[in-house]
């Protein structure tokens, strides 16, 4: 992986130029979403499949007004599925409400308490949808085994959890993340668990090729201001990884020359 | 009166219901109505739609020609916020 003297992130062939992905969930209304969206200068926009509701106004905006596919690339998530069947079903629908479409996300819950990723029943689907002809990208738990068989499988992007998903709590494991990235040939993307810039910044600092978020976003007190302050700490902790940092170490050495002093 | 009303029924449309379930729920449709016929009947033309019938995916070209059966499972599905 690390196709470090590119700037953008090529995923399945086709290179974006933000390394910021964004989640659609949990916005105010459809015009925050779509000034957030803007601020954070995502190109890929994770999006859910849900059944159509009944008799309400068929006129009313629709999700894919604010990000029209016109100008995002939508990202169908299988959010809510907790077994294989089901998130395959949801994705064979988004590929057909999306013209054939077959980029994903996948995503296998074990339950409702943790939403951590139902491993088996994730490498599963993962198969069933790669044979198929999608291009998945996939949450998953930061076990570098399990990353590695879905790698295997033909998914085009691993995407470990950072913390659970919704939680804020940032980059818990950056050992296993770093494991991880080193031994990718596909793009390592942190979905979940950002809470603040920083973390973000932490992501992309360990290597990664991209951040998926969405809660750290849309539950800020203003996730327009955010979604920008997200765009800027994937850059610089991009542009950080790229520099290449100073190694740690204990003892202290001055930044100005001891020749001359006048002490 | 009789022959009258007989005539009429020969000649009036007899709809023929059967039941669909749509998104979880009961729905009478007519018996020779299309996939296309069910997304007018709920004005959702030209919306961002996909459907699936009993778990199989019809792609929007059979949608005219697509006819229930009674009994048939639909889920009508569109895209939303999501993470």
């Amino acid at each position: 992986m690390n196709d470090s003297q590119h700037t953008g992130l090529t995923i399945a062939g086709k290179t974006y130029g933000s390394r910021l992905l964004v989640g659609s969930g949990k916005y105010k209304d459809l015009e925050q979403t779509r000034l957030a969206t803007e601020a954070s200068g995502a190109d890929i926009i994770t999006v859910a499949i849900r059944r159509v509701n009944i008799g309400q106004d068929p006129n009313a905006p629709s999700l894919l007004d604010a990000v029209p596919p016109s100008r995002y690339t939508i990202l169908p998530n299988t959010a809510g599925c907790y077994n294989a069947k089901d998130a395959v079903y949801t994705l064979q629908l988004a590929r057909e409400l999306l013209n054939g479409h077959t980029l994903v996300k996948l995503e296998v819950l074990g339950d409702e308490k943790t939403l951590f990723p139902n491993m088996p029943e994730t490498l599963k689907a993962a198969e069933t949808l790669v044979k198929d002809g999608f291009d998945v990208m996939v949450y998953c738990s930061d076990d570098p085994i399990q990353a590695k068989m879905l790698e295997e499988i033909g998914c085009c992007a691993v995407m470990p959890l950072a913390s659970l998903i919704g939680s804020g709590m940032g980059i818990l494991n950056p050992w296993n993340l770093s494991l991880i990235i080193d031994q990718a040939k596909v793009p390592v993307l942190v979905d979940a668990g950002v809470g603040t810039a920083s973390d973000a910044a932490i992501a992309m600092e360990l290597g990664c090729d991209g951040v998926l978020m969405n809660t750290a976003i849309a539950g800020a007190q203003d996730p327009i201001r955010m979604a920008r302050a997200m765009k800027l700490a994937v850059e610089a902790g991009r542009e950080a990884f790229l520099s290449g940092r100073i190694p740690r170490k204990f003892a202290a050495s001055p930044s100005s020359p001891m020749a001359g002093r006048i002490a | 009166m009789l022959k009258a009303a007989l005539s009429s029924i020969a000649n009036s449309d007899i709809r023929i219901m059967i039941v669909i379930e749509l998104n979880g729920e009961s729905r009478s449709v007519e018996k020779d109505h299309s996939v296309h016929d069910l997304i007018n009947a709920l004005s959702l033309t030209n919306q961002a739609l996909a459907i699936a019938v009993n778990r199989e995916v019809v792609p929007r070209a059979q949608w005219a020609a697509y006819r229930f059966s009674d009994g048939d499972k639909v889920d009508v599905v569109r895209a939303i916020g999501g993470g």
